[in-house]
């Protein structure tokens, strides 16, 4: 009894670390940081699904999780430097709209995931039921980072986010998705990644610059 | 039993003021070792204050009663707030006459004393250091206020040392919402101590400065009460957070007699000591920030401290609950 109630505190306590870490995502200028930042928000859901994978006992939880670090933790921010780096776009810090509005926004939704979460909470008997409300306000910041920002790194990086927070409320609800399911969703992630990779050197080809900006005026030639 | 409170009380206040511009000095001194240099001595903030101490006081022409007399008013203050937090006891007579949020106001209090008296001669440095130093304060101010709601929630008191005894008898892993306020916390104490992403506390660069703006006609007796004040206000700021978040050590109600008190001492210091590294660490990693950011940084603060009250509350309560 102690031990489990020991569980959900430290599974609350993780929870709350991958709120602040998407807070700190939405108020980063620099690429870098933002990458570094997903990173550790890997590094915690990888902490928490094993977590959630010892209390529950559930050897498929422990795969995902495996996944989750070699993935989110190793691979995906890798390759995401790399790219910076050949992009030569290390230390591009693209401006952004008010983030104190930013943020006061992503408060407003915080409150409003909090409050969608509680009757979902009341049905799941998981030990992290309690998460379920943290879970989707790091899918509703994700995206909102995605919206406030310009350019294509950044969205992408949003995206990676918000199937962070997908995969956590997965894990909080009904102790994680089917094997298949996840295997699936890991591998469409890391082609995602290339493809869009691809899309980036095109885009700045054409562009001379990441900015989608560019991308929303249309041209007759 | 009544006058060994009061005796309590007395020697946390003289230990506050001795060892006040001993933090401001060791944390000198680790910045000084991070960045390479030479550092000055331990002891130098004292040799400051003696040499200010024996100088002769020289006023501006038009200096009114207000500018006089606000050094004593900004050392009388800080040392009120010094009898109020329970930096190594819990039984202190004196704190049953302010809580928390009257903590703030003195803090308040003085900061308004010292952007008037700034103002007072009419240079135009006094009026823009007061005039950033009134923008950041207001800022700071709620910040800090939802950092102690935060606190207030969990032990359901406003009181400090009644928040310490609730820490040390529930024996609980750490709340979620302690961590946004902890974090909240240190970034209020760093802009309203003119640390470094706000202010640099070394500075003399005229355009930068906010704290040493307000300072610049003070001399001798006065600005040595001054600077003395605001290292109590530093190491206030950091008993606070030590109250609030580390509380460990601290002589709690109802623990009499001797070796908990050298226990309260002994853990003070050892606390201070990796504080002032803390923060010299963190001064010398990060940049100052632009003036204009202050606002947003301030809000960031804002931001994680109602984060953690609204984690408090609707995570549901911790274990202890």
């Amino acid at each position: 009894m102690l031990k489990s109630q020991l569980l959900a505190q430290l599974l609350k306590l993780l929870a709350s670390g991958l709120l602040l870490i998407s807070f700190a995502m939405l108020s980063r200028r620099r690429t870098q940081r933002l990458i570094t930042l997903f990173a550790w928000q890997g590094a915690i859901l990888f902490l928490s699904t094993s977590l959630v994978a010892w209390d529950a006992g559930l050897t498929e939880l422990w795969y995902s999780a495996a996944l989750t670090l070699l993935l989110k933790v190793m691979a995906l921010p890798w390759i995401l430097h790399r790219l910076i780096q050949k992009l030569g776009a290390q230390w591009d810090s693209e401006p952004l709209v008010n983030i104190p509005v930013t943020m006061l926004v992503g408060l407003v939704l915080v409150i409003f995931a909090f409050g969608l979460a509680q009757p979902i909470s009341m049905m799941a008997t998981t030990i992290t039921r309690h998460t379920i409300g943290i879970a989707l306000a790091v899918i509703l910041l994700a995206f909102l980072m995605m919206i406030t920002r310009r350019k294509a790194i950044t969205q992408v990086i949003g995206f990676l986010a918000m199937e962070n927070g997908l995969f956590f409320a997965a894990t909080s609800a009904t102790y994680g998705m089917p094997m298949v399911i996840e295997l699936g969703i890991a591998l469409d992630l890391l082609v995602a990644v290339f493809i869009l990779g691809i899309f980036f050197f095109q885009i700045r080809e054409q562009f001379d610059s990441l900015d989608l900006h560019h991308l929303e005026s249309l041209r007759e030639e | 039993m009544r006058t060994i409170s009061l005796l309590r009380q007395l020697s946390e206040v003289v230990l506050a003021i001795g060892i006040a511009p001993l933090f401001v000095g060791w944390i000198a001194q680790c910045r000084a070792w991070l960045q390479n240099r030479t550092a000055p001595p331990l002891l130098q903030p004292y040799r400051v204050l003696r040499k200010l101490f024996h100088k002769d006081a020289a006023l501006a022409t038009d200096a009114s009663p207000l500018f006089r007399s606000t050094p004593y008013v900004l050392f009388g203050t800080m040392v009120l707030a010094a009898a109020i937090i329970p930096s190594i006891a819990t039984d202190l007579p004196f704190a049953r006459a302010a809580d928390a949020i009257a903590l703030i106001g003195l803090f308040a209090t003085a900061r308004v004393f010292l952007s008037l008296a700034a103002m007072d001669i009419g240079t135009a440095f006094g009026s823009m250091g007061a005039r950033r130093e009134m923008m950041i304060g207001f800022l700071a101010e709620p910040a800090l206020l939802m950092v102690l709601f935060n606190a207030f929630l969990l032990f359901g008191s406003t009181a400090l040392p009644s928040l310490v005894d609730g820490y040390a008898t529930h024996h609980s892993v750490v709340d979620p919402s302690v961590i946004f306020a902890a974090i909240a916390f240190l970034m209020v104490l760093l802009a309203e101590n003119a640390r470094i992403p706000i202010d640099n506390p070394a500075t003399h660069l005229e355009l930068t400065m906010i704290h040493e703006a307000m300072l610049l006609e003070y001399s001798a007796r006065h600005l040595a009460l001054v600077e003395w004040a605001s290292s109590l206000k530093l190491f206030n700021y950091a008993c606070i957070g030590f109250a609030l978040f580390l509380p460990w050590g601290i002589a709690i109600h109802g623990a009499d007699g001797g070796a908990a008190m050298l226990i309260a001492v002994a853990a003070l210091a050892g606390k201070l000591v990796l504080a002032g590294i803390g923060l010299a660490l963190i001064e010398s990693l990060s940049a100052k920030l632009r003036l204009f950011r202050a606002p947003e940084y301030l809000a960031i603060a804002f931001l994680l401290a109602v984060l953690g009250l609204l984690a408090h509350l609707l995570l549901g309560t911790s274990a202890h609950a």
